[in-house]
Parts: C-alpha cells; structure tokens; sequence
C-alpha cells in the first residue's frame, strides 16, 4: 500500500507531502527528483513511471509539468497506483478549477483535505467529487484563468467558438459563480485522437482513433442524464479480421471495444444504443473506445525530398485540408528531421490554395524566397539533443502580410563539432488556421555539409504533423441526443455537446 | 491568501538561522492568539497556520511550535482543527511527551456530536504513533466501530490497523480483529465492510507467522462464503473497493468448475469498466481460476485482448504504460494468441520511449512465418528513427528476430542495407548482430563478409561492435582479402584501446588468422602477444601468457585450440528462466511484472505477501498448513521441476555440462578460464564462442604444458550422485526444518567468481554439471542466496541439502550443509566444493 504521496515542482520543491505510514524515509523525494532528473539507464532518457531504488517503489504520473508521486514498499498493483494519481489530480481539479503550481501552491490546505479522505492509512478510500465535497471546508482560492496557459483536451474551445462559455471549463465544482447562483449546465466532449502512418507512397498503413466521451457535470439534484449515439454503431469485429478495411460497410460506424464510466448503465444500451447515467459531480470519461476500421483521415500528406545536385536536395511537402470548408483546423505543426549534416535550409516557396472556401476567388499564392544567417538564435525552448530546430511562424493578419522566421539553433561550425548529436527539423508552425478543402505546399531547398551517402530519404523524415480539429469527428460516431430528466417544467439547463479530433500520431514516412 | 513560498524553500534544514527566526517570530503570534476570542482571530489563525504547514511541507521542523499549537486548537473552526490534526499527525511520533498534550482535546472530540469532528479525531488520534499513548486509544476505537455514522466506522476500522502497527498486543487482546469481522459481514455501508476487509488481510498476514490461530483466520477469509458474500455486493463497492476485493477473490480456490463459471459470469462486466485498476484485477482473477482448463484459459486470453487493448489507447501515457507491461507479460507467455494483432504494437509519434521499447520486445517476440516481412519493415524504419536508442533497440529486435526464425534470407539483406546507412550506431549495432547471425547460420557469412569488409574499422568506436567485427576478421579471414592488415593496423594501436574486451578479441584474432594466412600475420601476432603480456589487464595478460606458452609447446595443438571446427550455435542461452517467468506471471497485477522479475527480488521480506513463493524457505509455512492453496503450488512445483529438466535436455549443445568434471585443479589459471567460460555461458554472447566448448581441451592442454598434476584435487569421490534427483519444495523444507547442520563453513570467493555472478542463474547452471541441483535462490548484487540439494544415486535415498550465501562484494560465501545421512555430509562437501571452486568460490 502507499507509504507516502508528494506532488513535486518541476524544479522539484515539495508542493505537497503526506506521509502515510511512516516506512519510507523522509528524504523520498529528493532521491525521487535527482532519479528521474538524472535518468540515464538502459540508454532511456525518459524515467519509467515506476522504478524501483533500494526497496522503494516510487511510481509517478505528470500532470501538468508537475510530478504526483506514490512510494511504496509493498508490491502493489501497478496501473492502481497510476490509476489513483491521475484521479487525485483531476479531483484536485475539480476543486482547484485549474490545476498548476500557482494553484496547488495557493491551496495547498484544501489539497490536504482532499488527500487526508482519499487515501488512509495508505489504502484508497474515495476519489468521488461528490462524496468528497462534505469532507472539504476550504474555500478554493480561484486563479485568474486567463494568464493561466489552456491545459488539457478541453481546452481548446476557450480561443475558438464563441459560443462555448471558456470560464466553465476551469471552473471549480465547490465555487459559486458571482450572484451566487450557480448556472446548471452540463458538458458532453467527444475527444478523438487518431494515428495514421501513411507510407512513402501515401498509403495508410496503419490508423487508429482512440475516442473518449467526457463528461462535466455541474448539474444539481443529480437528474438522470440520456446520452444516445448512432443507432447503427456496433461493437467488436472479428478478432481475426483487425485491420481488414474490406469489411467496413456503408456508414456504419464499428467500434473494436468500448469501456465505461462506472456510474454508466447500460440497460438499453444494446437496444437502442443510449447510455443512461446520473452524472456525477466534476470530470470523468462516461466511455471510451477504440476504433481500427478504415476513415477518411482529415489531412493528405505529400513529402518528398530529392537531390538536386551536389550538396543539395530539394523538400517539397503538400498538405491536404480533406474535410469540409465550414471546419477549420488550428494549432497545426509540421516537423521534418533532415539529414544530420545539413548545413542550411533555403525556402523557396510557401502555397496556400483554397478551394471550396468563400475566399477561394482570391486563389491566392505566395511566393517568398530568402535565405538567413546560419546562427540566427530565436527563443524555442525545445533544446533537445541540441535539436536544430527550423520554426516557421505564421501569423495571421488577412492575407495581407506574413511573418517567416527562420531560426537555426547552434550554426555551421556547431554542426560540424556535434555532427553525431545534432538533428535537425523543419517544423512549420501556422498560427493560421487550416480551413478545409484548402492545400498548402511548402517548398525548401537544402544545402549539405557533406556527400550524402545515397539514399536520403532514409536520412530525413519521418514527418510529423500534430493538429486539433475542433467540431470534426473522424469516426462518425455522433451524440443523437442529450436528454436531462426534467425536474420542473421550467428546468432547463444548457447542454454543451462538443467534437473535437486531435493527432496522436501523425505520421508520413519519406 | 497565500502562504509565503518563496524564501524558506531554498533551506529545508531546520538548522538553518532563518527558518529559526520564522518559528520563533510564528511562535510568539501564535502565543499571541491563542486565547483570543475576538472576532477575526480565526482568519489570522488560519493564516499562522497555514505558514505553519507551508513549512512543515517543505521539510522545516516546526515541531518547536508544538504547545502553542495545541493551546490554539481550542476552537470550533474545522479548517483550523484540520490543519492542527495534521499538524500533531507528523510531529508527535518525534516528540512523544508533546503529543500528550493533545490527547485531551483529540479525546473530547471524539465524543462531538458532529460525526466529521469524530471521524477526524479519531483518525489523528491512531496516527500518533506514539506507543506509550496506546492506552488512550482503545476505549474511542471501540466506541468508534460501533458508530452510528459508517465515516465514523470507516475510519474506526482503519485506526485498528494503525493500532496493531503500534502495538500488535494491544490491538490482539482487545479483541479488535474479531469485531471487524462481524462488521465486515453485517455492516451496511460497503466502504466499511472494505476497510474491514484490508485491515482484517494485512493483520492476519503478519500475525499467520506467528500464531497457527491467524493462519486459519487468514484462509476463512478465503472461505466461499465470505468470498461469496463479497463478491454478490461487488457493485456496491467503489472502484478501489472493487480491486481490493477482485485481489482476495484471485487467491479463491474454487471447489468446482461451476464456481469459476459463477464467479467468470459475475465478473464478465467488470472487463469494461473504464478503470484500469480494475479491469487488471479482473483479468488475474481470471487467469488464476482458468489455470488448469487450457481451453478456457485460452479463451481468457481472447476475451481480454479488447479490453486492454482500449486501456492502452485510453489513458495517460503512465497508465498506457502499466497496461502495456501486462501485455507483454502476455505475449511473452502466447505469442501466438496475439499474432495477428501485431500492429497495435507499432510504435506510435508519441510514445515515450520506455513505452517504445516494450513494444519493440512484444514485436520481438510476436514475430512468426506469417507477419515477420510486415513486422521487420516496421522495424527497419525505425532504425532510421530520430531517437537514436529507439533505433539501436528496433536493430536489435530485428536481429533477434532473425536468430527466432528458420527463414532469415530477407533478414540478413535488411541488415546488410542498416550497414550501408553509415550511420555509426546503426552500423555497430548490426555488426554485433551479423556476429551472432553468423554463429547460428554459418551459411551466410559469403554475403555478410563481403559487406562487413567494406567497413572501416575507423568508423566503429564502440566496444561490442569492434570485438564484433574483430571476431569476424579472424573467424573469416580466409574470405577478407585484408583481414591481417586490419588487425595489423588495430594492434599497432594497441595502447589507445580502452577496453578489454576488445584487447582479448584482437589477441585471438590475431591467432586465428596466424593459423590461415601465417606469412601475413606473423609479425602482427608477435606484435598482439608482446603488447598483451606487457597489458595491465588481468584477463588481457593471462590470455596473451597462454597463447604464448601454446605456441611454444605445439603449434598443432595450438590450431586445434584456437581454430577448431564449430558447430553452429543452434539456440542461445535464454536470459530469463521460465521458472522466473512462472513466478511473474503468478504475481500479475502487481509491479512484478513492470520489473518482470518476482518480488522477493525487490521487495524486503517483511513486505512480502505470504503467498508469495519465498527464497527463504527454512521458515515459509506454506505447503504444510495451507490446505486451500495446495492445487496452485503443486501446479508451480511441476513447472519448477519441468523447467529444471527441459534446462538439463537444452544444456546440452551451448553449454559445457559433462565436460566440467574434467576441470580440477584450481589454478589461478583454470579459474580464470572457467569463469570466463561460463561468463560466457550466461551472458550469450559477449565472449568468443569458439571458445567454451572447447575450454576442456584448453585446461588439459595447460594442464600439461604447466606440469600441473591433479593432485590438488580433493580425493576421487565415493560418493555417486543423482543427475536426476528431485524434491518439492515442501519435502525440502520440511527436511530443512528438521535436520541439524552437519557442516558450516565459511569460502572466500575469487575475483572471476565474483565476476561471473552477476545473476544467480550462472552458479545454478554451473551446479547442475556437478548434480547439485538448486530449488530456490535470490538476491540481487551483491548478496546471493541459493538452496541446493543433491541425491545419493544408489542406496536407500539419501538427500544432502545445502544453504549457500554469498556476497559478492566482501567476496565470501557461507556454506551450511544437513544431511540425511551426516556421515556422508563431509564427502558431500568435498563435491561440493569443489564444484564451487570450478566456479571461481574457493
């Protein structure tokens, strides 16, 4: 059972520490951060979330640059542990309305409350919001959610749409709103994050959605909630036929398996496909599921890199926006490692072709060729293996004017003494929003330090792109209705139903 | 308001000036407040406090506040009665005499009639720690459990479990454990009749040592009709409820296949719950009941496969990664079940590495006739892969999948392309791998040769792949036109090469092209064998010393020695033992299998659970005792005995078995060798595969050329052993308890036995040559413990049983052995020893 819980800064100050049953010494922390701060074995750079030092099982999850941490001298269930940090987290969120070092700092007494009902003497009691909330007296000391950078899934619905009401999502379950009342609403987000592997010739060889639908309740009196999906959706294929894409008939949407919420009953469920459920208070994934049958992935993704000449090579990426023109994507990244001895990126041209789109009378494209200074250093934070890291920045502003920056970390004569060590990416980062139907090619020309050895599309890519698509769903499965059992004739309380399809693994092999 | 954090975080030593100065300045306020009854005298209360706790977070002693924080829980405000009870909570274990003082208050409320305020009290009145206070506790704990409110009960039950810690008689002769059974099956509240559940289990586990009476509690725990009543109100529980109970119902044994069918039925939903915790916990108990109906434990493993495939996708990456440890567990137990579902197993953008590198082993090991082309064009795509231990693995794992499978041909020109990458830790990676490629399929090696050639050794700086690439200059050197010049131009360098490994390579590289191309070699020999006899390097020295002395006596008999002809090698040494694995998989669910190694490897013993198969077995009770679990050991003595004899009938072509009763004389020189040879044995591959097989040869060939007779060898034993002796581990440790010790004595252990243990399995392995067979060993460097026995081969059966322990890093081994028949002990021993001392234990 868990001998001690501590939550750690990311620069590894104690925020919080509740020692359980006095068997692992007080010092568990530091050797905990130094252990994972230091972490060199096997070659790994990342510490596992469990390890073992001198008897001392310390196991830990990262939630929000912070490290939540369990130690523990008994050979306990592993995924329990994991499972219990991420709830006391989300709990704390519950309370906290965001979760980050400002606030647990600010709170702490509160969180402390919280721990002393969820764990005692070591063994889980409870982590429900609701049964929790008679247990706590501290008031939450709300922070100003809008310095607070957006965290989680939800999140992006603060910047887009304007009629979702950003406030609630970091909204603590035990604050009354200003007036005192508090506004009866509930929440219902279909999260889908999905991996495609496109192969060199644009095939798909692999393609995954891992789906959730999330709940937040701030309903009162605990009314019956009816959530019903696709009628046609099904469950389970034929375990024999896992990536068969022949069998995915017209519209259908077939789930490989689902899993849900405890408080989820399922009486209906194989009639007419609908979740019934009294919701409880704060956040909580009401299902999950995992889909492999074939989709249309949201975006085509067309690399190629060529030599052209001595020394150089020619990068031609074309990106597909294929969905509808009314949904946009947003924070769109694009990464391409090059080969390691390349020793500057030229761009010769950046596209944008809208079709479809109200604007696509302006059939717009730029051309803009410059070079840099090798040795330009700009302000990314990502240093990893001394990446030299190629950030393209586009800011949007009409289509009237566009900001290109180009930063190379390190330079030339850095490259040549780390040669071994140095990667380099491209990453085109678009501020600009990607609508759909449009096409974008970037264009870019390498020069190299060396001979290549041959074949370089075996040096550089994989390409990476990670998006968010608010309002888009690749699986298809849909909310046909959220039904709130009525307590009096004037009840009415908003109900948010939200799609939203993020990239887990995107990837385009060169 | 917010707690000051900013300056006291930097000095968490209580010594430190500054941290005084605060405890003082927060002392003198709170003296200041604490008879206060103005009104706002709570707000500034609560904010004293807080700092209070702030610091005591950060690690500064505020113990010194003690008193004037008592003197200022007289109130009525439960956010400051909170804060002081976790105050009191963390100080008073350390100042005994202070938590006195708040006993009184924390007594009163006990008695309030709110039930928070009782529940509060009464759980940091059992977290004082403080065993002279023990007395106080007894009277409100009983009060307690008898509490209208189930919070009240909840904790009541939990505070009998941190009695018991304090002082196990006082929690035993009040009687407490009986009356949170009655609780635990009439209470109507299921969080209550949980607690009970745990505290009644953690109690009756450390009590069954010592008293027969908890042994027996402990198995009415596992009774149908408590397992029954549990199970039937498992939807009451709450998530961690429900794994606690899943936990117990794992350990049931079923009287009959209906019972598994009820409780596999009952439990058929909890598969998908969207909690992890408890969708493993239902899957062990799954496993565990199915064990001995194959068809239905196969169908488990069907049925499973979904529900953790979800898992997977579903969480965070940590608990992505918990999940994934008990697929591979899995996996490795069928790889067959999952072989169509290799593709959930492709590494993804965005999974941390620690995550990669399991599924790069699942891959690994799921790779057969039908999905090896697809799974081996993942991987090669990796090894391109930006991450550049990712990559080293995935090359790795498509070299072990070619040494697992019969039709390498595709494989080998994967490989060969990984060298034209030019990458340097592509290339040394593969070239370790062509190495062994070559020892399994000789066949290969025209066209790995041809490749490897083209490499320069200028551009393979890491030891394992350089001894890799040495090892085929001279193995084929007769095919690499340049091979002598090479290993001319490597030895010239001689003193720039920091590792040994590498050094001892180049020397018998040296010597086997000597035997193919002796004109082009000779002077590159004579220059390897001057700079190895000056080497500093023990191992280095002695190699080149021996080389030198076999050239002298006999040039021929130094071929045969150095350039025999080889058998493929047609499996490599497993690294794990399925007995290890066995044990792993009967603790799923638990760390165990994220380690993948047993508990007792890394936990201390008294955190053990009892079930646990111990190395300790002198004073385990299980076998005797636990009627109930009896099916399940005897399942895992016959796959003990099972792996022990599939061991001996493998051992035969990699290891050295009947060979190692010619070694006798423990020589620095035969040590040296033996543990090198068996080193190599363990290790696969690290060491020249020529050799081993042939060290017999070696031995008797320095045997004769030093002059050495035998004679030190302990007189020719008249005592025959059992190669085939067998015992249950009940049966030994029965005999353990009862038999006195005829021998004790205490060995130092030499240098290369130190080296070669770097895992128990080694000396194990090395025993059974000499027919000592071991039934359980453990640690962890440096201290090793083993139980072997052995068997008189002919006469009425004779057992000699043997503890031995040793610490690899005081280099001593402790030797106790009993005896059925203690006359026979003391030429026992002789054998004994002297099959330790061919392992280097002298």
């Amino acid at each position: 059972m868990i001998a001690q819980f501590f939550v750690l800064s990311q620069r590894g100050d104690n925020i919080v520490f509740r020692d359980y049953r006095g068997e692992v010494s007080k010092g568990s922390a530091e050797i905990f951060f130094r252990k994972v701060k230091f972490w060199k074995e096997d070659e790994e750079e990342e510490a596992p979330p469990v390890f073992n030092v001198d008897g001392v099982n310390y196991i830990h999850v990262k939630i929000a640059g912070l490290f939540f941490v369990a130690t523990t001298r008994v050979n306990v269930s592993p995924s329990l542990v994991l499972e219990l940090l991420q709830r006391i987290a989300r709990v704390t969120k519950d309370y906290l309305g965001v979760l980050n070092e400002d606030s647990l700092r600010k709170n702490f007494v509160l969180v402390y409350e919280l721990l002393d009902e969820v764990i005692d003497f070591g063994y889980p009691q409870t982590t429900s919001t609701e049964v929790l909330k008679s247990y706590v007296f501290n008031e939450p000391i709300v922070i100003d959610s809008a310095r607070v950078p957006p965290l989680g899934p939800a999140s992006m619905f603060m910047q887009g749409t304007k009629k979702m009401p950003g406030t609630a999502i970091t909204k603590s379950v035990i604050v009354t709103e200003p007036g005192g009342r508090k506004r009866e609403e509930i929440f219902v987000d279909i999260i889908e994050k999905i991996s495609v592997t496109f192969s060199s010739s644009g095939y798909i060889l692999t393609s995954e959605i891992d789906g959730t639908i999330q709940m937040k309740s701030y309903l009162t009196g605990s009314p019956e909630i009816r959530l019903a999906l696709n009628e046609d959706l099904s469950i389970g294929r034929n375990s024999s036929s896992v990536y068969d894409y022949r069998s995915s008939s017209g519209g259908a949407v077939i789930l490989d398996d689902c899993n849900f919420h405890e408080s989820v009953h399922l009486d209906s469920f194989d009639v007419d496909r609908t979740l019934s459920l009294i919701p409880p208070d704060g956040e909580f994934a009401a299902m999950n599921y995992r889909m492999t049958q074939e989709f249309k992935p949201p975006f085509r993704v067309n690399p190629l890199i060529e030599e052209a000449g001595q020394l150089k090579a020619e990068v031609i990426i074309k990106i597909h926006a294929d969905f509808a023109p009314s949904v946009t994507a947003n924070t769109i990244t694009v990464q391409m490692p090059v080969p390691t001895y390349t020793a500057r990126c030229f761009f010769l041209s950046f596209t944008s072709l809208l079709q479809h789109s109200p604007l696509c009378f302006l059939f717009s494209t730029y051309k803009v060729s410059f070079e840099l200074e090798s040795g330009a250093v700009g302000e990314t934070a990502d240093f990893k293996e001394g990446a030299k890291r190629l950030e393209w920045c586009l800011k949007k502003a009409g289509f009237s004017s566009m900001c290109f920056r180009f930063i190379l970390f390190h330079g030339y004569f850095v490259l040549l003494f780390f040669k071994l060590f140095v990667r380099i990416f491209i990453s085109l980062r678009k501020m600009l929003q990607i609508v759909g139907g449009s096409e974008h090619t970037l264009r870019a020309k390498l020069t190299f330090s060396q001979e290549s050895h041959g074949n370089i599309a075996r040096e550089a890519g994989p390409i990476n792109m990670n998006f968010t698509i608010p309002m888009y769903n690749a699986s298809k499965l849909q909310v046909r209705y959220l039904h709130i059992a009525k307590k009096s004739p004037s009840y009415n309380p908003y109900r948010w139903v939200r799609y939203v399809t993020q990239s887990n693994s995107y990837v385009a092999r060169l | 308001m917010a707690p000051p954090p900013a300056p006291p975080q930097k000095s968490p030593s209580p010594s430190q000036p500054s941290g005084k100065s605060e405890v003082s300045d927060l002392k003198l306020q709170l003296r200041q407040l604490a008879g206060s009854r103005a009104p706002g005298a709570d707000d500034s209360k609560r904010d004293l406090f807080k700092r209070v706790i702030s610091y005591m977070t950060v690690g500064i002693d505020v113990s010194a506040a003690f008193s004037e924080m008592v003197m200022c829980s007289a109130t009525s405000d439960i956010v400051l009665k909170k804060m002081c009870y976790l105050y009191v909570g963390n100080y008073a274990r350390c100042h005994p005499d202070l938590a006195l003082l708040t006993i009184n208050f924390l007594q009163k409320d006990c008695h309030d009639e709110d039930p928070m305020i009782r529940g509060l009290a009464l759980r940091s009145l059992c977290s004082l720690r403080v065993p002279n206070l023990v007395e106080y506790l007894v009277a409100p704990l009983g009060a307690g459990l008898k509490d209208g409110s189930s919070y009240v009960r909840m904790v009541a039950a939990v505070g009998v479990l941190k009695l018991y810690h304090i002082s196990a008689a006082t929690c035993l002769d009040s009687d407490f454990p009986a009356m949170l059974k009655s609780l635990m099956l009439t209470d109507p509240d299921a969080q209550v009749v949980a607690n009970c559940l745990f505290v009644l289990q953690e109690i009756w586990n450390l009590e069954a040592n010592k008293s027969e009476e908890a042994s027996r509690e402990r198995e009415t725990i596992l009774s149908k009709k408590i397992v029954y009543y549990l199970l039937n109100r498992i939807k009451e529980f709450n998530e961690w409820a429900q794994c606690l109970v899943l936990e117990l119902v794992a350990k049931y044994i079923p009287s009959d296949t209906d019972d598994i069918f009820d409780i596999m039925n009952l439990l058929e939903d909890r598969l998908q719950h969207a909690n992890g915790a408890v969708v493993l916990a239902t899957i062990k108990v799954f496993l565990h009941l199915t064990m001995s109906m194959t068809d239905v434990h196969q169908q488990v493993y069907e049925r499973i496969k979904a529900p953790l495939l979800t898992l997977v996708g579903s969480g965070s990456s940590e608990q992505s990664y918990a999940v994934l440890s008990h697929l591979h567990l899995l996996v490795m137990r069928a790889p067959m079940l999952f072989s169509s579902d290799y593709k959930h197993f492709y590494c993804q953008f965005s999974d941390p590495s620690y995550v990669k590198k399991l599924k790069l082993e699942m891959l690994t090991a799921i790779a057969n006739e039908s999905n090896t082309y697809e799974i081996v064009t993942e991987l090669c795509e990796y090894a391109g892969n930006v991450d550049v231990p990712i990559a080293r693995e995935s090359i790795r794992a498509v070299g072990k999948i070619a040494l697992q499978q019969y039709d390498v041909n595709a494989i080998v020109d994967r490989l060969l392309q990984f060298l034209e990458m030019e990458k340097d830790y592509v290339t040394a990676e593969t070239l370790v791998l062509v190495k062994d490629l070559l020892r399994k399929y000789p066949q290969w090696s025209h066209d790995c040769i041809a490749v490897v050639g083209n490499i320069s050794s200028k551009n393979v700086q890491e030891p394992k792949a350089k001894a890799a690439l040495i090892w085929m200059l001279g193995e084929y050197s007769q095919d690499m036109p340049d091979a002598p010049y090479i290993l001319e131009s490597l030895i010239e360098n001689w003193d720039e090469e920091n590792a040994a490994e590498v050094r001892l390579h180049l020397l018998t590289a040296a010597m086997k092209c000597f035997f193919k191309r002796p004109p082009e070699t000779q002077k590159a020999l004579g220059a390897a064998l001057a700079a190895g006899l000056a080497d500093s390097h023990q191992d280095v020295h002695d190699r080149a010393l021996f080389y030198h002395r076999l050239l002298q006596y006999d040039v021929s008999v130094a071929e045969h020695v150095v350039n025999p002809p080889k058998q493929a090698v047609s499996v490599f040494a497993d690294t794990q033992s399925s007995e290890i694995k066995d044990r792993v998989f009967d603790e799923f669910n638990s760390l165990s299998v994220v380690y993948q190694k047993p508990s007792y490897m890394f936990t201390d013993k008294e955190h053990r659970e009892p079930f646990e198969f111990s190395e300790e077995i002198g004073n385990l009770s299980l076998g005797q005792e636990s009627v109930g679990n009896a099916p399940r050991y005897d399942e895992s003595d016959k796959d003990l005995l099972l792996s022990t004899s599939e061991r001996e009938e493998n051992g035969g072509p990699s290891t050295n078995g009947p060979a190692a009763s010619g070694y006798s004389a423990p020589t620095d020189y035969n040590s040296s060798l033996v543990s090198l040879s068996s080193q190599t044995q363990s290790e696969m591959a690290i060491s020249d595969p020529g050799m081993p097989k042939y060290t017999s040869q070696m031995t008797l060939a320095i045997d004769d050329l030093l002059g050495l007779s035998v004679s030190a060898a302990p007189a020719p034993p008249s005592l025959k052993l059992n190669p085939k002796a067998a015992l249950d581990p009940g049966t030994f440790q029965r005999k353990w308890g009862q038999l006195a010790v005829s021998i004790s004595q205490d060995c130092s252990v030499s240098p290369q036995g130190v080296a070669a243990l770097t895992t128990p399995q080694a000396l194990i392995r090395h025993m059974q040559t000499s027919c000592i067979q071991c039934i359980a060993s453990g640690g962890q460097s440096p201290n090793f413990k083993f139980f072997f026995f052995a068997q008189k081969l002919d006469g009425p059966p004779s057992f000699f049983l043997v503890e031995c322990i040793v610490n690899t890093s005081s280099a001593k081994a402790q030797v106790k052995i009993k005896a059925d028949d203690a006359t026979a002990s003391e030429v026992f021993f002789g054998l004994f020893q002297s099959a330790l001392s061919k392992f280097g234990v002298l």
